[in-house]
């Protein structure tokens, strides 16, 4: 899997995700997240208003938009991180408004942070065990008798060391993790994030501070995810890397979406092109937001 | 100056009932701040509710030595919760601020005259030690060499201490050795990334926060067994004293505390022998022995204070955490 190089051959796009025109809450032919009327305002700020949206399965999907836009807080939101004002949202057909973070990690679908949270006083490896799911050792009462979970921490180990040959962190094992530099500490995190056998990996923006070589090494991983049967959702600025990998792109902007669709097409949106380069400068962003219509005959 | 009765002293103070309840209660200490963060502040107002666990219900209660025990390890267990419920969500230094309240609230209302009958107020508590000594298996006789000489009572209470504390600080080494003990360390670097992760930090900071409190409240416990309890034994100084034993001997392992403690103990006792002596032989000035015995704490506070700076990752902490400490 870890051998292919997906810059040097273009990577098998997923396509038919949608159902009908793509404009944004567009229907998906199978949904793993959908979220309806989700709302969170900071004070006067309305920082999320979402209608509608849907997150393809087994598709690597791209959320952009400006700073600002409300896309990390959407995904707090997603993964019971913080709380919405209103709104529902299910994973997998199951409901998870009110769902704290924790359970909702145990349900598969597990994220990472903009601000990458490795343990620092932890080794690398420690890092890794801790990411499994289920782990009998991790019962207060359990954990007092080694030979209740001697084998399944053995087991646990090696397919940590297995992930971290795959993610080239193998040599660190032993080193604190507060020692690793900003992008093996993305790297780690998203290896850590796969010991639990998430469905749904959701990345914010794995690839900032990140120099370039290691951004390929970090893409051929997110589409290795695909690869390996599993979804994702990524927030991300560079566009060219959405282009490079994404299937889907949901463009966001002041806590609204306000396009969607292949990369491709998306980007043509003069919608997209307003929010990200400010063609019209002299113009509120939400003048530009608020006149927007779906955008037609995309397809 | 009487080099041996200084001598004498500081010995005593190596195996003494108190070093090793200083001992349980940095342990649990450890727990607490070493291992998940939390900053408690309070770790007196646990070792006052295990000790008058104890002391309450074999008195008022009648309860036999050993369900003395169990009660004291409920008490405090009940307080961790109590004090847990409402502070675990807070961020770190409200939680050191609600901790220390918490203890001054414990220790006044054992100072209140209105429960004198169950408390003793201010007189504190005596003579709840017969059952336990009852099942004494020393017979009458002085025990031990040297400095390290004994009545059955002191020798039984001694030998009981030791066997509590080798327990809880093997079931401590083992839990923080498990995979338990690295989801607490997790959270105690990260707790957003362990929630991510599928555990459910507040009941992992519970737990801690209980099984720590057990452990500083068995110190409790052993604190009073040999004598008395007296709600003064419980000031915040002691809490801070029990934060300097920890420092000292590494927050972050189980045997730093011991270590702690007992440096701690040893050090006390020997400067509050040698300062006294050396007032009275003239060699402090114009000090007088009493003066000259309180400025051990200065002392040790100054020793606190060089350990925190040259050392701070304690006597026997791992180097490595210190070159990676954040801010």
């Amino acid at each position: 899997m870890s051998g292919s190089n997906p810059l040097k051959k273009t990577p098998q796009k997923a396509t038919g995700l949608h159902v009908g025109t793509a404009a944004p809450g567009v229907k998906k032919v199978d949904p793993i997240l959908v979220a309806d009327h989700v709302s969170r305002k900071f004070g006067g700020l309305v920082a999320v208003d979402v209608e509608h949206v849907e997150i393809p399965r087994g598709a690597i999907t791209a959320l952009i938009g400006p700073n600002g836009a409300g896309k990390t807080t959407l995904f707090n939101l997603l993964t019971g991180f913080d709380k919405p004002d209103t709104g529902s949202w299910s994973f997998s057909g199951k409901d998870l408004a009110g769902v704290p973070a924790h359970k909702v990690a145990k349900m598969g679908q597990v994220r990472t942070f903009q601000l990458t949270k490795a343990l620092g006083l932890l080794t690398v490896l420690e890092n890794m065990k801790l990411g499994a799911k289920n782990q009998t050792g991790e019962s207060l009462f359990q954990s007092i008798f080694p030979f209740l979970w001697k084998k399944q921490e053995a087991e646990i180990e090696e397919r940590a060391l297995e992930i971290l040959e795959r993610f080239k962190l193998i040599k660190l094992k032993d080193d604190f993790a507060a020692s690793l530099s900003g992008g093996q500490r993305k790297l780690l995190e998203m290896a850590r994030a796969l010991m639990s056998d998430p469905t749904l990996v959701m990345l914010d923006e794995p690839m900032a501070g990140v120099n370039p070589a290691l951004t390929e090494s970090l893409l051929e991983h997110i589409l290795d995810l695909k690869t390996q049967g599993m979804t994702v959702l990524f927030v991300e600025h560079d566009m060219h890397m959405v282009r490079h990998i994404a299937d889907w792109v949901i463009v966001m902007a002041e806590g609204r979406i306000i396009a969607e669709g292949p990369p491709d097409e998306v980007m043509k949106d003069e919608a997209v092109v307003d929010a990200y380069l400010g063609s019209h400068q002299d113009v509120d962003l939400g003048v530009v937001t608020g006149r927007i219509t779906p955008p037609k005959d995309e397809k | 100056m009487d080099i041996n009765s200084i001598f004498i002293n500081t010995a005593q103070a190596l195996f003494s009932p108190v070093t090793i309840a200083f001992a349980m209660a940095a342990l649990g200490l450890a727990i607490h701040f070493g291992f998940v963060g939390l900053l408690n502040f309070g770790i007196a107002g646990f070792m006052a509710v295990g000790a008058y666990g104890y002391a309450i219900s074999t008195l008022t209660f009648g309860f036999p030595w050993w369900a003395a025990f169990l009660a004291s390890m409920a008490a405090s267990a009940a307080f961790a919760v109590i004090l847990g419920i409402p502070t675990l969500q807070l961020r770190g230094d409200y939680l050191a601020i609600v901790t220390i309240a918490a203890a001054e609230i414990v220790r006044l209302l054992l100072l209140s005259t209105t429960w004198i009958k169950t408390t003793g107020s201010a007189d504190g508590l005596v003579a709840y030690a017969d059952g336990f000594r009852s099942i004494n298996p020393f017979p009458d006789g002085t025990y031990g060499f040297g400095p390290w000489s004994y009545t059955a009572n002191q020798f039984w209470v001694l030998i009981f201490a030791l066997i509590v504390l080798a327990v809880s600080a093997f079931l401590l080494w083992r839990l923080v050795k498990s995979p338990w003990g690295r989801v607490i360390k997790g959270i105690r670097e990260d707790e957003d990334a362990v929630r991510a992760l599928g555990k459910n930090v507040f009941a992992y900071k519970m737990q801690a926060l209980v099984v720590g409190g057990i452990v500083a409240g068995l110190g409790g416990a052993l604190y009073i067994l040999p004598s008395s309890a007296n709600p003064m034994l419980f000031a915040t100084s002691l809490t801070f004293f029990v934060w300097t034993a920890l420092l000292l001997g590494g927050a972050a392992t189980v045997f730093g505390p011991l270590l702690g403690a007992v440096i701690f103990w040893v050090l006390q006792a020997f400067l509050g022998s040698l300062l006294p002596a050396m007032a009275d032989a003239g060699l402090l000035g114009a000090l007088s022995s009493a003066q000259a015995g309180a400025l051990r704490f200065v002392l040790v506070g100054i020793l606190l204070v060089v350990i925190v700076i040259v050392r701070p990752q304690g006597i026997v902490g791992d180097k490595r955490e210190l070159t990676f400490v954040r801010k």
